[in-house]
């Protein structure tokens, strides 16, 4: 079957790689439109204060500025998950990051030095800062009308029955895990360009990964601004970087539509490094607390979880993370008792906001750290108790998913295999290995009502194929995945597809860019237009060629006869002729695929996606006693990816994660000191360099996904996912401690061992 | 006070009237208008706005511009215009190789790799690891860039220079 692909399945070179190569490709930073002013904003003095007074008269008296905005010369508008933000603060500040004022200039230092005019007048208010404190009953109120500090989204999911497991299980395990805020570091920085018409239809050049729900909320906000029946168009330039960053509408996007509103000229704003560490939202951190049990021969008999999620100030679409932290709660192996809580709690710090694995990594360093624990207090072998409780083709978890394609097992053995675990594992001698897998969701995921990406093809007079799709590259290579797959099926090569994929005007609706989705929805769409396409060029070829359509195939750029192969026409000349003909016809077609799968119901059970993919990554370390600093010897990772539509960008996404990974486990970590980030620089905020890669191993395992496009599966996210616990389990095979709180830093293995030492 | 400058920019002289306390990725970005080169900290820490001076990779976020005055200065854009066919083995081997997703650390990375390979055609991986060590991406988790390099070189040598 493989060999007969042309395109599918093949290292193409991602499609706009030759722009981003030779500098061409335009990011919003290098947008420039005439007139354009230039925005800068300011933020909040305090962590949590009222706002008694703002004076912008000294500011707006500064030659260049064109407008100065703040929460009292603006109408309301509500955004985020609760509808608890608003683009600029009135009355009072929760956060540091708060946005208070704006100023729109001829030029960016005019606009900076306009901020510096504005005066502004607080009142401090006792502040909280620790999701725990912040739940006492005496805690400082964040948001005064909601009563308390804890947000009410009752996460909470039960299948069997815990505790009676418990009571039955030979061997249990209980421990407490911490992860901290860390952040996307995209490397193209936050911003957009906002532009109305004379008519006040606005256009927003944006690097959002949601244009279709982004236009939603902005139309929304016109209708605040009192502007109903308006359009409002979004146009994607380059994305330099997502990685869940930009699935919510951020303060600084209504606040460029605000100025570019009352000056009616083009506003930009983009945001320094300093404030893209600390004015956007970073990843949940979390406290977690799991048990978990097995029998006496090892399978595993309940797990119960229980979290506490820093929330921030405000909310994002990020604080649904615990409804996908329950995947892995519930169906990363078989197990048949589960219990999972969790609170997202109101704190005076910065909010936080969806970012790649949505709470799975989280939750995974919490389940494969207790796993390990597990292993150990059965006696058996970590990788073997992996393999004894590994997830399967049919099965369907306590959570209601349905697993179709599943090569669980065969990662684990791989990862075994290139580790060569059996060897290397139980010295405790300063090396060690470990290893932790992953479950993620494949096949899409229904966390709208709607999980839907619509398609356009059509085809030109040459032959080429122009595909309009509602899909986001982000970097990632959508717009490569889904040129291979149309490519195949219209028999036709890669680079005579060109894909459009950022203009709300021009292309069809999408969902938006997350949950690993676009390589299973966006070419299931596409797939469904092909096929249409296909169908209407065939039936033009059958009457071009005199032979039935069903004896035609289209191969190559040319179509021709299975039983008379020299009855053949180029498809290019088939196509003239369709346009040329007198009753001529364009060939093109329209799709919309929105997967079959289920919206979580009450329970928060259902079968959330199509598919899942699976993974597993091993790591071999040194520890240094002496310093504490952990030296990763190999990293290996293996994943269920379905069928690798393009295996080179596939490893891409697999190498990004897992050293995205490696960061969040050993050296990534935002300090925050009474609401303020300390370390906004990328010198003080530990990213990881070149020099700091690896050997590095990655295995594609390729099962089938009968629901897939050409069998693939989603590969965006799993990549970051069990870097962390993998590691942490190594450090523990080579040292004997085990380190609970990320990031695993020098100074936490040395007090670690010397506590060891003590007992 | 503006001053006159001149200096050679991808082969060609350019004379412009800047101000001194200008840096040179200013100059590029918003008065040549040669985009390429991105401000990814303005700090010197991510590489992203990497160009070649007098064959050295500089961070031209921090280069004064009054120090080009009388230096040959290439940059991403340069690198293509000037190469048969439109791209340079380098550019080539970051396609062809998967080296690059977002792309907005590419730029730098060419030029931090052109400035390598000018000056050691068959680099070591750890030296490519080296000479790139300030060049920040995080897409791609560096594996497929370091390749690229790797396989530019290789083409280099195989070849007799420019593929």
């Amino acid at each position: 079957m493989k060999e007969e692909f042309v395109n599918v399945g093949k290292p193409v070179p991602k499609k706009d790689a030759y722009e981003k190569a030779i500098g061409r490709a335009t990011y919003i930073h290098d947008l420039k439109l005439p007139g354009m002013l230039y925005g800068k904003i300011l933020y909040s003095r305090y962590p949590h204060a009222r706002i008694v007074h703002i004076d912008t008269s000294k500011a707006e008296k500064l030659p260049g500025v064109k407008a100065v905005l703040t929460g009292y010369n603006i109408p309301e508008i509500r955004i985020g998950f609760y509808k608890d933000n608003t683009p600029l603060k009135k009355g009072k500040v929760y956060a540091m990051r708060d946005e208070v004022a704006a100023v729109a200039a001829i030029d960016p230092e005019i606009a900076e030095e306009a901020l510096e005019l504005i005066e502004v007048e607080y009142e401090p208010l006792p502040a909280v800062f620790d999701p725990e404190e912040a739940m006492k009953e005496d805690a400082p109120l964040i948001h005064e009308e909601h009563k308390t500090n804890v947000l009410r989204l009752p996460w909470k999911l039960v299948a069997g029955d815990v505790d009676e497991a418990r009571k039955n299980s030979a061997y249990v395990v209980e421990d407490q895990f911490r992860v901290t805020r860390v952040t996307h570091c995209c490397m193209g920085t936050s911003g957009c360009v906002a532009v109305f018409d004379p008519q006040d239809n606005l256009t927003l050049y944006s690097i959002t990964q949601i244009p279709y729900l982004a236009q939603r909320d902005f139309q929304e906000a016109l209708k605040a601004m009192g502007l109903t029946g308006k359009k409002v168009r979004v146009i994607q330039t380059t994305i330099g970087g997502g990685f869940g960053s930009k699935l919510d509408t951020h303060c600084y996007e209504y606040i460029a539509i605000l100025l570019a509103h009352r000056t009616r000229r083009p506003v930009k704003i983009t945001f320094t490094r300093e404030e893209e560490f600390k004015y956007t939202s970073p990843r949940q951190p979390a406290i977690i607390r799991i048990a978990q049990g097995c029998d006496r021969e090892g399978k595993l008999t309940f797990r119960d979880v229980q979290m506490i999620l820093d929330n921030g100030a405000h909310t994002s679409w990020g604080a649904t993370t615990p409804s996908v932290m329950m995947m892995p709660i519930s169906s990363l192996y078989k197990v048949p008792n589960v219990r999972y809580t969790a609170k997202c709690v109101y704190t005076n710090n910065t909010y936080c906001q969806a970012m790649r694995g949505y709470g799975n990594p989280q939750a995974t360093f919490a389940i494969e750290c207790s796993m390990d624990q597990l292993a150990e207090a059965a006696g058996i072998d970590p990788m073997e108790f992996r393999l004894m409780n590994a997830n399967e083709p049919g099965e369907v978890t306590p959570q209601r998913f349905k697993i179709s394609s599943c090569a669980l097992k065969e990662c684990i053995e791989a990862v075994g295999r290139m580790l060569n675990w059996k060897e290397k594992r139980g010295k405790r001698d300063g090396r060690g290995v470990g290893m932790a897998s992953l479950i993620h969701v494949g096949g899409g995921a229904r966390v709208y009502k709607s999980d839907g990406c619509g398609t356009i093809i059509k085809v030109d007079d040459f032959g080429k194929v122009d595909v309009f799709t509602g899909a986001s590259d982000i970097g990632q290579g959508a717009d490569t995945v889904i040129a291979q797959v149309v490519a195949e099926e219209l028999g036709v090569r890669t680079e005579d597809v060109t894909v459009i994929d950022n203009d709300t005007d021009v292309c069809p609706w999408d969902v938006g860019v997350h949950a690993s989705r676009t390589t299973f929805v966006a070419c299931n769409s596409a797939l469904g237009a092909a096929r249409k396409v296909k169908a209407e060029i065939l039936k033009l070829a059958a009457l071009a060629l005199a032979e039935p359509e069903d004896q035609l195939v289209m191969k190559d750029r040319v179509i021709y006869s299975k039983r008379n192969p020299e009855k053949k026409i180029e498809l290019g000349k088939l196509l003239r002729g369709a346009h040329y003909t007198r009753r001529g016809k364009m060939i093109m077609a329209e799709y919309f695929y929105d997967p079959d799968n289920e919206m979580l119901d009450k329970e928060f059970k259902g079968n959330f996606s199509m598919a899942y993919a699976y993974g597993a990554h091993g790591v071999e370390v040194e520890v240094d006693k002496e310093t504490g600093q952990v030296k990763i010897l190999k990293y290996v990772a293996a994943h269920d990816v379905g069928k690798a539509i393009n295996p080179m960008l596939l490893e891409g996404q697999i190498y990004g994660g897992a050293m995205m990974g490696i960061g969040y486990a050993l050296t990534e970590q935002m300090i925050f000191q009474d609401g303020e980030m300390k370390n906004p620089n990328f010198l003080d905020y530990k990213i990881l360099t070149a020099k700091d890669v690896p050997p590095m191993e990655a295995e594609i395992i390729e099962p089938w996904e009968e629901y897939g496009p050409y069998g693939a599966k989603g590969i965006g996210e799993p990549g970051c996912v069990p870097s962390a616990p993998a590691i942490a389990n190594a450090i523990y095979d080579a040292i004997g401690v085990r380190i609970k709180d990320l990031p695993i830093t020098p100074e936490k293995i040395l007090a670690a061992l010397k506590e060891k030492e003590k007992s | 006070m503006r001053k006159q400058i001149s200096f050679l920019l991808n082969g060609e002289k350019v004379e412009v009237e800047v101000e001194p306390h200008w840096t040179l990725l200013y100059l590029l970005r918003e008065v040549l208008e040669l985009t390429g080169a991105k401000e990814g900290c303005g700090m010197g820490e991510c590489g992203a706005c990497t160009v070649i001076v007098n064959g050295k990779a500089v961070v031209s976020c921090l280069f004064p511009v009054m120090e080009v005055e009388g230096a040959e200065v290439w940059t991403v854009e340069g690198l293509a215009e000037t190469s048969p066919g439109g791209l340079h083995p380098i550019q080539r081997a970051f396609i062809d190789n998967g080296a690059i997703q977002c792309g907005f650390c590419t730029p730098g990375m060419i030029m931090s790799a052109k400035a390598l390979l000018d000056e050691n055609p068959n680099p070591t991986e750890e030296e490519i690891k080296t000479a790139i060590e300030g060049n920040i991406c995080r897409c791609t988790g560096y594996i497929q860039i370091i390749r690229a390099i790797e396989a530019a070189a290789k083409g280099g040598s195989d070849e007799g220079g420019v593929r």
